[in-house]
């Protein structure tokens, strides 16, 4: 009965759905009150009856309910609990399901927290974001229904994909998720903003600018721990390589990055206005793009997607729908918002545009190689692939100029800056950066390091060091003001900003240092014997079987040490998963700051006791996940900016009980107050 | 960037395909099918194997851990190039995810080379 119930919750959120796509829209038109009012019941009855259903779904994962055909498929009578609740999520369907739960969480959120929000846009913004759960509940009920039985009920599940029994894996897509889905608030911001436009743009996007910084934190971790997950799961020790699963998660964060940066632009000066709903619009419409080629199976067979047209057709059709949809009202709307400000050739909107640009070239390269082999092979049949040397040769040129734009903008005034100041500034920066690479490049490197790898770590030490300017000159004591009194009047989105260009330095330095530093080795080794691999000796000690709660397997035990000391031991398995008998390489890492030891065994050698065991020493790697942690800090504290919170008290009657902060900045640091 | 792209598109050919000498010499390429059931040779962290689409035969040769799912008479894809002894030496070897999942340029070349034998079988059983 219980999956029956939560299938019967989902075609009623279905209906509700509607209705908050229509009605409370239709009151804002007609400025209808009554209807406007409608919102919020209708909201708060949505977000109830998807996470019913959600929770019916869990719950048959959590009872063995095989007779579900999708829990047949996702689970197994042997997954441990945890693994069973994070199941929901590892197939098409119930990942659907969670897409829905996060974006009527988003709206619930958006709800609670809009307290004087004018109600017409409230209206307006809750009826885009309903009209988007409408789409995506009706592909799930007429394509992928989670909740669709299976008789006869089998005895045993077929088991989760081994792969995503993991912690990693557990965490990876609700972040992902989280990131895809709050771009919706952005989206829809800006739609409403298109439907109304005699509205104040800026005012909208006071709102806007804190859920798109947190969207961006979360599609952040999110994209930053799928990546982890491959570096110790799969077993060859890379973190990144231009799949097209990681591209499709990728280009919604190039084009979120480029919105961030844009709003913050639109906001402090009114310029790029139209360039921000643009940027809004194509967020969200990648994050689609992404989740609907990662999940329609186009990726692992554009023949599978012919092969069942129901799925593949709705997505198209809805893809269209609100990708050309929300274009064309773009485009009919848009040149009533006007340019916006205008600014000088020397300022810091400049920068913002060169790297808006960059970005969305970036954007668009990675697109283009993800996309292509798909149409060539539907269209032609013919089968390409675009290997990462592709992506390496486009991403490097486009992204090195950003990262230079990037530590001059902070330190550039809006509007109209003087160059013989930005000169000094940059000089001072300039000095710092190549004192810094310098020495830190050849502590790490010795001589070894390539022409490439020196650049990387001049680049990485240019955006570290304008950061340290930047924080410098706003902290330093003036005016009788000591250090912390000028920490306290530091607005909090610098803080944030810097954080995140900080996260970008470091992630720099650990891609430029374990791409050039990192040695791999491939050996056959038999008990007893070792192999030394920079400067540290791995022994193989023993090999002994193991039993996991579902499967069985082979530990190695390896000892790692240094000049005769020893550093750690490493115990890599070969599992092998009962019920799907697939094998699985759980790789045994030490991780450290300045390096990774990494062993994973392959496969034993016929005729022998001896393994093929893989060994990596990876100087650095932890850097790439560090950079993108404070990259995401960064996000969380400008979303936690009180300055918003602020703004919008100020705007409401309540102004007696508003903090004045935000208009008693110096007159000097409100003009370089940052993005 | 398009002539970026131009020259990092690597092309997909099947054992046939390479059999009859359509793919370049020199130059990156991507070769899938079946790994023949009783070809892989191991000798330490060399192995030599065959890909087949049951038509024809490619020897290859690789060093290093083979993925998991890596298996004879199972799908595989290898990445690299064609030697003038007709030896195919890869820099990567793909087999996905899961148990039933075929990498889809494997099915591809198991799909021509099929429909290739039905028509050779009807060329030459066809009464005149």
């Amino acid at each position: 009965m219980i999956p029956e119930l939560g299938h019967f919750a989902l075609w009623f959120a279905l209906g509700l759905a509607a209705l908050l796509a229509v009605l409370p829209p239709l009151g804002a038109h007609r400025r209808r009150a009554d209807w406007m009012a409608l919102a919020a019941p209708l909201n708060k009855g949505l977000g109830l009856t998807v996470l019913l259903s959600y929770l019916c779904l869990t719950w048959a994962f959590v009872q063995f309910d095989f007779s579900v055909a999708y829990v047949a498929r996702h689970s197994n009578s042997e997954l441990p609990l945890a693994y069973r609740i994070a199941a929901v999520w590892g197939g098409h369907e119930g990942s659907l399901l969670l897409w829905a739960l996060l974006l009527v969480g988003w709206m619930g959120a958006l709800q609670r927290k809009a307290g004087n929000l004018p109600p017409a846009l409230l209206a307006r913004v809750l009826g885009v974001m309903g009209a988007l759960s409408f789409g995506f509940l009706l592909f799930m009920l007429t394509t992928s229904n989670p909740f669709e039985r299976l008789l006869p009920m089998p005895e045993e599940g077929a088991d989760l994909n081994p792969l995503l029994q993991d912690p990693g894996m557990v965490l990876h897509p609700p972040m992902l998720y989280m990131g895809y889905v709050g771009f919706a608030v952005a989206f829809a911001f800006a739609i409403a903003a298109l439907l109304a436009p005699e509205d104040d743009l800026q005012r909208w996007l006071r709102w806007a600018r804190p859920w798109t910084a947190a969207a961006w934190a979360s599609l952040t971790v999110g994209i930053a721990l799928g990546s982890w997950w491959a570096y110790y799961e799969l077993g060859w020790g890379g973190w990144w390589f231009w799949d097209p699963v990681e591209n499709a998660s990728f280009m919604p964060w190039l084009a979120g990055t480029a919105l961030l940066h844009s709003m913050a632009v639109t906001e402090k000066r009114g310029a790029f206005r139209s360039w921000t709903l643009l940027l809004a619009i194509l967020a969200f419409s990648l994050s689609l793009l992404g989740t609907f080629l990662v999940r329609s199976g186009v990726l692992s067979s554009v023949h599978a997607f012919a092969t069942d047209p129901k799925r593949g057709l709705f997505i198209l059709g809805f893809l269209v729908v609100v990708v050309g949809g929300s274009l064309g009202l773009f485009a009919a709307r848009a040149a009533r918002m006007g340019l916006g400000a205008r600014f000088g050739l020397l300022s810091r909107e400049t920068t913002l545009m060169g790297n808006n640009v960059m970005l969305l070239a970036a954007c668009g390269a990675v697109l283009l190689g993800t996309l292509y082999p798909l149409a060539l092979d539907a269209l032609t049949g013919q089968k390409i692939s675009v290997g990462p040397p592709y992506f390496d040769s486009v991403f490097v040129p486009l992204m090195a100029p950003v990262i230079v734009l990037m530590g001059v903008g902070p330190l550039l005034r809006w509007k109209q800056d003087e160059g013989p100041q930005l000169v000094r500034r940059l000089r001072g920066a300039a000095l710092l950066a190549a004192l810094v690479a310098g020495t830190f490049g050849w502590a790490v490197g010795g001589g070894q390091l390539s022409a490439a790898a020196w650049f990387g770590l001049a680049l990485a030490g240019w955006v570290l060091a304008c950061c340290a300017a930047d924080l410098v000159e706003r902290l330093w004591p003036r005016q009788g003001q000591g250090l912390i009194a000028r920490w306290q009047a530091l607005p909090r989105s610098v803080l944030s900003m810097q954080l995140a260009h900080a996260g970008v330095g470091v992630f720099i330095v650990g891609v430029t240092l374990v791409n050039s530093l990192q040695v791999e080795r491939d050996v056959a080794l038999a008990p007893g014997q070792g192999v030394e691999v920079a400067g540290f000796e791995f022994q193989l000690e023993r090999l002994q079987r193991i039993e996991g709660p579902n499967y069985g397997g082979v530990q190695g035990l390896v000892r790692v040490s240094r000049g005769g000391e020893q550093v750690t031991e490493l115990r890599p398995e070969k599992r092998v998963y009962r019920s799907s008998e697939m094998p699985m390489t759980e790789a045994a890492i030490d991780a450290g700051l300045l390096r990774d030891l990494y062993v994973s065994l392959g496969e034993p050698l016929a005729g022998s006791n001896a393994w093929i065991v893989r060994v990596y020493v990876k100087p650095f790697i932890d850097w790439i996940w560090m950079g993108c942690l404070l990259m995401a800090c960064g996000g969380l504290l400008a979303w936690r900016d009180k300055r918003y919170r602020v703004a919008v008290a100020q705007s409401s009657a309540a102004k007696a009980l508003a903090a004045p902060a935000a208009q008693a900045l110096p007159g000097g640091a409100q003009g370089r107050a940052a993005p | 960037m398009l002539n970026a792209f131009q020259s990092n598109l690597v092309f997909f050919y099947s054992p046939t395909q390479v059999a009859a000498n359509e793919a370049p010499k020199g130059r990156s390429f991507r070769i899938g099918g079946l790994v023949e059931p009783g070809s892989v040779k191991r000798e330490g962290v060399r192995v030599n194997f065959k890909v087949t689409d049951n038509l024809h035969q490619i020897p290859v040769r690789f060093e290093g851990v083979l993925p998991d799912l890596f298996k004879e008479g199972k799908g595989v894809v290898a990445q690299g190039q064609l030697g003038p002894d007709g030896l195919f030496t890869a820099r990567e070897v793909l087999a996905k995810h899961d148990e039933n999942y075929m990498p889809p340029e494997a099915a591809d070349a198991l799909e021509q080379a099929e429909q290739a034998r039905t028509r050779a079988q009807h060329s030459m059983g066809a009464p005149k």
